[in-house]
């Protein structure tokens, strides 16, 4: 049953085995073959973006919103370079994403032909595993080959590069079934002697917390729900860093917020002050741990993730438990429930008391206005009239913004939230929000941006009105690079090099040349209306909302400092950060 | 990735602590690695070391099984105990990675180096580089009037001595292959 056929006509059946519907893609000499069998075919849809960076965070955010993997087809050269800070992202954040590369004929590679780049070589170390194919018989058992290793254990992306001769000869194709994929099976069922020891300190911990990101999203919407049963039954409190949000709902009773350099005030006290620590699909990364020899100095820690090179990598701890967090989960809930559904209930009890008091401190309360938009007014406003729509989904950029949208939006299911938190890319909001909408055609999504960052990929507008993408572009304008204007009041005295937005373009009419609306605001009074607005329009809409220029980002932690160390939005910021936390970033 | 012990109190201190780390102890481990004998995959397991800048103090690599493709590269190493454990779980997580063994903990190995060392002296010199020679057991593997190239196989220490030897007798040109390791008995 195996069939002959020619390689580009089997990147499409292979993509089709996969159940893939979409590809983001930019066409190029070298992918000429596997465009034109793009336009024999009709299941796969392709996305024509317009720039190849923009694919890449288009498909990750696919994937984010989705669960299922991230497709993206780029050509030889300048195609494959501009994939290079998508294929980082999503390499920081674990999306599993498949890029496919066109290439010059094998017979010319070495030979600095036209659009030639060294693919493989500039992206081995911003991939999971990347193949060049130089025979077409090898082509699609590939293909499958990379979708398992895209998906499996902690996921990422991969790339293949596809020489064009390899794309015009003719192969044996390979099934998905056929393809030998055997000898990467990462473990995905923890060890019941390391959960039972887990379990045993719950029973007695008097100060707990779970401490979860974003390998629970990664996990399944099974995880999610399997952690929801465990803090519900547990009642410790629960926090999660920013890829995290959503993995436990917002409005649940046990949420302390989000942790770490922009987190709560109850959630990182809560972390500091514990004395179990149970990590769930997160990694310690230095934006939640502040400085590491003053991190949450009196807990035991338990860390449960799918990837042996995250545990003991930057904090030593006391369980390690390798596996995938649906897996582990379920064992443990079996394990905890099998000997009594045990807790030290007096002294949690004392423990919630305690963080009641760090919640009343109201750490996220900020001086409104009534003559100019703050952002957090703004954010606030935009979640009030939004939170009730009963398919919401938000990407950011980088920056203040994207740091109140995840302090004052609610995320109640996981897969709604998509933002760039390992590598922090400016840029990352426009194209994940046509990546989001293309998967969920009828859904509300909403980019929160700074405008610094939306001119980034700002190109990706004119993808919204050819697809008819209703997005709705949400950019909280304060002129500034604010997050670096931020850092420059608060470590190089005050000296703002560099970091404002000068002749930035009138947004309503630049929507309005996309063939999109725009809408400007800048009287609070005006803010619902304008927002109602925004909802209510059945197309791509730019909203330019001027807000205050000089608000700073708070609760923060800087750089150098423990998370009892925080400043808070009234505290004095002066010398707030020594000579060493300058350093760091 | 059963090369991974995740045993409590295997690192005591972070891999990527930013503080100076002089105070740990910096211990040196020979590493097997089991690799898809790929196009690449000697760049990538090179590339894993400067990214994440691990130390790679002697490197062989060669195809040991033709009909499975595999390669198996042979890694000396320093770092300190966490950065150790932090190597072997990177290297065990490369999807052309099948197998990571540390020979330097999992008992009894042993370890060999091959060298060739170019020596050009006449007279006394070249006599006593030759009696010098037999002494390690190294063989000549060519000769001319005025020089000789001696093939010495043995530990880094004893190839390191040899050549030390040699310096003040004439000794132009080293060429060594890098350490290769195997653990001891069955
Ligand atoms: C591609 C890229 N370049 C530079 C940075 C550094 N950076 C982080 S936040 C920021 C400013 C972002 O400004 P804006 O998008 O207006 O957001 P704001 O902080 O004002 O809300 C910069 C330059 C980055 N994260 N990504
Ligand atoms: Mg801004």
């Amino acid at each position: 049953m195996s069939k002959k056929m020619t390689g580009a006509d089997m990147v499409i059946q292979a993509l089709k085995d996969q159940g893939v519907d979409t590809v983001f893609g930019y066409p190029g000499g070298a992918v000429l073959p596997i465009y034109d069998a793009i336009f024999q075919q009709s299941d796969i849809q392709h996305i024509l973006v317009r720039h190849e960076q923009g694919a890449t965070h288009a498909a990750e955010a696919y994937a984010r919103s989705t669960g299922k993997p991230g497709v993206v087809l780029v050509t030889s050269g300048p195609g494959a370079t501009n994939a290079v800070t998508g294929l980082t992202d999503a390499l920081m954040d674990s999306i599993p994403m498949i890029v496919l590369t066109g290439q010059v004929p094998t017979f010319m590679i070495g030979s600095d032909a036209f659009q030639e780049a060294d693919t493989v070589g500039i992206t081995r170390p911003c991939t999971k595993h990347n193949w060049l194919v130089k025979e077409t018989d090898k082509l699609s058992e590939t293909i499958h080959q990379a979708f398992h290793i895209a998906t499996s254990g902690r996921p990422g992306p991969v790339l293949i590069d596809i020489p064009k001769d390899v794309q015009f000869a003719t192969g044996t194709y390979t099934p998905k079934a056929k393809a030998h994929v055997k000898h990467y099976q990462p473990q995905v069922k923890g060890d019941l002697a390391a959960i039972t020891e887990l379990v045993e300190l719950m029973e007695s911990a008097e100060r707990p917390i779970f401490y979860t990101g974003g390998g629970v999203i990664n996990s399944g919407t099974g995880a999610s729900q399997l952690l929801r049963d465990l803090v519900k039954s547990t009642d410790f409190p629960i926090t999660s860093t920013l890829m995290g949000l959503g993995c436990y709902p917002a409005s649940g009773k046990n949420w302390l917020g989000m942790l770490g350099m922009h987190g709560t005030y109850e959630a990182n006290l809560a972390m500091h002050g514990c004395d179990l620590m149970i990590n769930i699909g997160a990694r310690f990364d230095d934006r939640i741990t502040g400085v590491l020899e003053k991190f949450s100095p009196n807990s035991k820690k338990a860390h449960i993730d799918i990837d042996a090179s995250s545990i003991n990598k930057v904090i030593h701890v006391d369980v390690p438990i390798l596996g995938d967090v649906a897996h582990v989960l379920e064992d443990l809930l079996k394990v905890w429930k099998s000997r009594g559904r045990k807790t030290n209930s007096a002294a949690v009890k004392k423990w919630w008391g305690q963080i009641d008091e760090w919640r009343a401190k109201k750490c996220l309360s900020y001086t409104n206005s009534d003559k100019i938009i703050k952002p957090q007014y703004a954010l606030e406003r935009l979640e009030a009239l939004t939170k009730n729509h009963p398919d919401r989904y938000i990407t950011t950029e980088v920056g203040q913004h994207q740091m109140w949208a995840a302090q004052y939006l609610g995320f109640e299911d996981p897969h709604r939230w998509m933002t760039s938190g390992g590598l922090g890319t400016m840029g990352y909001g426009v194209p994940a929000s046509v990546g989001v909408q293309v998967a969920h055609p009828d859904a509300l999504v909403i980019n929160v941006a700074g405008e610094a960052s939306w001119m980034m990929n700002m190109q990706e507008m004119g993808t919204c009105t050819q697809y008819n993408l209703p997005t709705k572009q949400f950019i909280l304008n304060n002129e500034r690079l604010g997050m670096v204007r931020q850092w420059q009041e608060l470590l190089h005295g005050e000296r703002y090099s560099n970091s404002w937005s000068e002749s930035l373009p009138d947004f309503v009419k630049l929507a309005e040349a996309f063939g999109g609306k725009g809408i400007q605001c800048s009287d609070p009074a005006d803010l619902d209306d304008a927002i109602m607005e925004m909802l209510a329009y059945d197309g791509p809409v730019i909203f330019d909302c001027l807000v205050e220029k000089h608000e700073n980002c708070f609760p923060m932690i800087p750089s150098g400092k423990a998370h009892n160390e925080m400043l808070m939005g009234d505290a004095s910021t002066k010398d707030a950060i020594d000579a060493e936390g300058m350093t760091l970033v | 990735m059963n090369a991974l012990s995740l045993k409590k109190g295997s690192s005591r201190k972070s891999a990527y602590n930013l503080k100076n780390t002089t105070g740990d102890t910096i211990e040196t481990h020979t590493l097997a690695v089991l690799v898809d004998n790929e196009a690449g995959v000697l760049a990538r397991v090179i590339g894993l070391f400067s990214g994440r800048g691990y130390n790679i103090d002697s490197l062989t690599v060669a195809e040991i099984n033709h009909e499975d493709n595999q390669s198996r590269i042979t890694i000396v190493t320093t770092g300190t105990p966490s950065v150790i454990v932090q190597i072997k779980a990177q290297l065990a997580r490369m999807v052309a990675v099948h197998d990571v063994h540390d020979l330097t903990v999992e008992g009894p190995s042993v370890e060999r180096e091959l060298a060739m060392i170019k020596v050009v002296s006449k007279g006394d010199n070249r006599v006593e580089a030759l009696r010098t020679s037999e002494i390690f057991r190294a063989s000549v593997v060519d000769t001319t009037l005025e020089s000789f190239v001696f093939e010495l196989t043995g530990t880094p220490e004893k190839i390191d001595a040899f050549v030390e030897l040699m310096t003040p007798l004439g000794l132009v040109d080293v060429a060594r292959t890098g350490v290769a390791a195997i653990s001891r008995g069955l």
